[in-house]
């Protein structure tokens, strides 16, 4: 009995130090500028006014529109990409298949620290700097994506695909009403740890857009904390942190075991 | 006939297009880049192996190898002896037991941005939350970001936090891995709850170990924001980390060639002590 309290004593021990700083975050935000730096939990009163400063100094919600465009986008993109080049690599003979498997498996390994610099010089090329394209088009193709619904559609039975092709279906029609339906959890651990790595993404952001207007949350975040523009001002500071942590946060609540299942996931890709 | 042998093509054009155009050409690019000298405005210019030479000269370069090797050092270990703790811990019937985990793991799911904003306040030498702490139990206030010995492992201390989530998650999958007659077994040998951790558990979750030391080296190895946004860098460049250094000799100073040339030497050397990690380890097993 009191081995079994002292195990959930040091739980909750943890527990609270992983919890305490958003509680913190939070209610910090929520607190008259002059009590944050001795609070330890509750203010002795909540306001918005960190909020309202906050809206009048940065384009907030233009940037969490802009991120959920831009993750929503590359999510879509690599779910749609990921499936067809995954469904060639499982069902289809062609010449060159296990070559392409092979590059695939190999570019999983390049480190993105090589990429990053000439990347950024095809975007000045193309002129793409300072547009969605170069937050999105870069992000379209994941090799993890690709590997994951391989591995997905090649145990989906043959009959199904049979009867599809003699239904008429396309090879499309078959990746998209046939292998889709069947593959739900390949479909939500791709589109939760895409949509995640998207969203939470800075150094991209920060090297293609200069433009305010374009900036994605966490971008426009870093540089209102970095920059002079905070002004100091601690609350206003917390107050952009929650408006990032908030989406993602919200979103964990409701399908936290989705979340949980699809980062485990992550061990096979070492 | 021909329609069917043109299919599979159709479907794997947008990666081979995306592959060629973000992927080979730039890793032949930064082969090219690497001896010329560009600013973006100006044209290219070609200047042999002066970026090398001048990489070799960089003692910069070298300190930021060297701290983003400390911070890995810091790291990897924490992050395992915490992680497998918890693991263990959770391993057995519980209440609330998804209750715990989801909470462990909310860190790894939020912005760094947003994690480095608020420690950067925990770790306020005169009144952020760990100073008071120390106070109060009559310990001296630390200078967690200020003083340059420290401050590396400050960002160490605080990425482990936010990244020991998701081990833990990933321990528990490899804790199930073990067959559970192995500890019935032991139990009747009377062996204590040590010898079965050192004896049965660490050496058959060895695997998961090798998976969480690979993902945290790659982590590490991208370290940016975070000293991006706490210290910049400083104090002293303590904690300016390689990828930091190189986004600042890029897009502060505006040396395009160089930096690249940075970023294929640093990528070398992730490359090297991946390999060599895998080669260790796996002996190990």
């Amino acid at each position: 009995m009191i081995k079994k309290s002292m195990l959930y004593l040091i739980l909750l021990i943890g527990v609270v130090s992983f919890l305490y700083p958003f509680v913190w975050m939070i209610f910090a935000s929520l607190a008259p500028d002059k009590e944050i730096g001795s609070l330890v939990l509750l203010p002795s009163h909540l306001t918005f006014s960190n909020y309202y400063k906050l809206i009048q100094k940065i384009p907030v919600w233009r940037a969490l529109f802009n991120s959920l465009f831009v993750s929503g986008f590359v999510t879509f993109g690599v779910l749609i990409f990921g499936s067809m080049t995954g469904y060639a690599l499982a069902r289809l003979e062609f010449k060159g298949r296990n070559i392409l498997f092979y590059v695939i498996i190999f570019t999983m390994t390049i480190p993105f620290q090589i990429t990053l610099i000439p990347q950024y010089i095809i975007m000045v090329k193309l002129h793409w700097t300072d547009t969605y394209l170069a937050l999105i088009v870069p992000g379209l193709m994941n090799a993890f994506a690709i590997i994951l619904f391989r591995q997905y559609f090649k145990s989906i039975p043959q009959d199904l695909i049979d009867a599809a092709r003699i239904d008429g279906c396309g090879e499309f029609g078959i990746i998209f009403r046939v292998m889709w339906p069947n593959s739900i959890p390949a479909i939500v651990t791709v589109g939760i740890l895409t949509f995640m790595a998207s969203w939470n993404d800075v150094l991209w952001p920060l090297i293609v857009i200069r433009d305010q207007s374009l900036m994605t949350m966490p971008q426009l975040v870093t540089l209102f904390v970095v920059g002079g523009r905070a002004e100091s001002q601690l609350g206003v500071k917390l107050a952009s942190a929650v408006l990032l942590a908030l989406p993602i946060i919200i979103a964990y609540m409701f399908f936290q075991k989705y979340f949980i299942n699809s980062a485990s996931s992550t061990g096979m890709k070492g | 006939m021909t329609k069917k042998k043109i299919i599979p093509y159709i479907l794997i054009s947008p990666y081979i297009i995306h592959f060629l155009i973000f992927m080979a050409f730039p890793v032949f690019f930064s082969i090219f880049l690497t001896f010329n000298k560009w600013d973006v405005i100006s044209p290219m210019q070609f200047v042999g192996f002066g970026n090398f030479t001048r990489l070799f000269n960089d003692q910069l370069f070298f300190k930021s190898i060297y701290n983003t090797l400390f911070f890995l050092l810091i790291n990897i270990p924490l992050q395992i002896i915490i992680a497998l703790f918890f693991a263990e811990l959770l391993n057995q019937k519980l209440k609330l037991k998804g209750f715990f985990r989801a909470a462990f793991f909310l860190p790894v799911i939020v912005s760094g941005v947003v994690v480095t904003i608020v420690w950067q306040q925990l770790y306020g030498f005169d009144s952020g939350l760990l100073n008071r702490i120390f106070v109060s139990i009559g310990l001296n206030r630390v200078g967690w970001l200020v003083n340059p010995k420290i401050a590396m492992a400050s960002i160490a201390i605080m990425a482990t936090w936010k990244n020991v989530g998701l081990y833990i998650i990933l321990f528990l999958v490899g804790l199930q891995t073990v067959p559970k007659q192995l500890y019935e077994a032991a139990d009747l040998e009377g062996a204590n709850h040590w010898q079965k951790f050192s004896k049965i558990t660490l050496p058959l979750i060895n695997p998961t170990i090798f998976i969480v030391v690979i993902l945290s080296t790659i982590g590490g190895f991208s370290l940016f924001i975070e000293p991006y946004i706490m210290t910049g860098g400083g104090p002293l460049n303590s904690t300016l980390s390689a990828l930091l250094y190189i986004y600042k000799q890029g897009f502060f100073y505006g040396n395009m060639g160089y930096s690249a040339t940075l970023g294929f030497f640093f990528a070398f050397i992730i490359i090297i002590v991946v390999i060599f990690q895998k080669k260790y380890i796996e002996k190990e097993i």
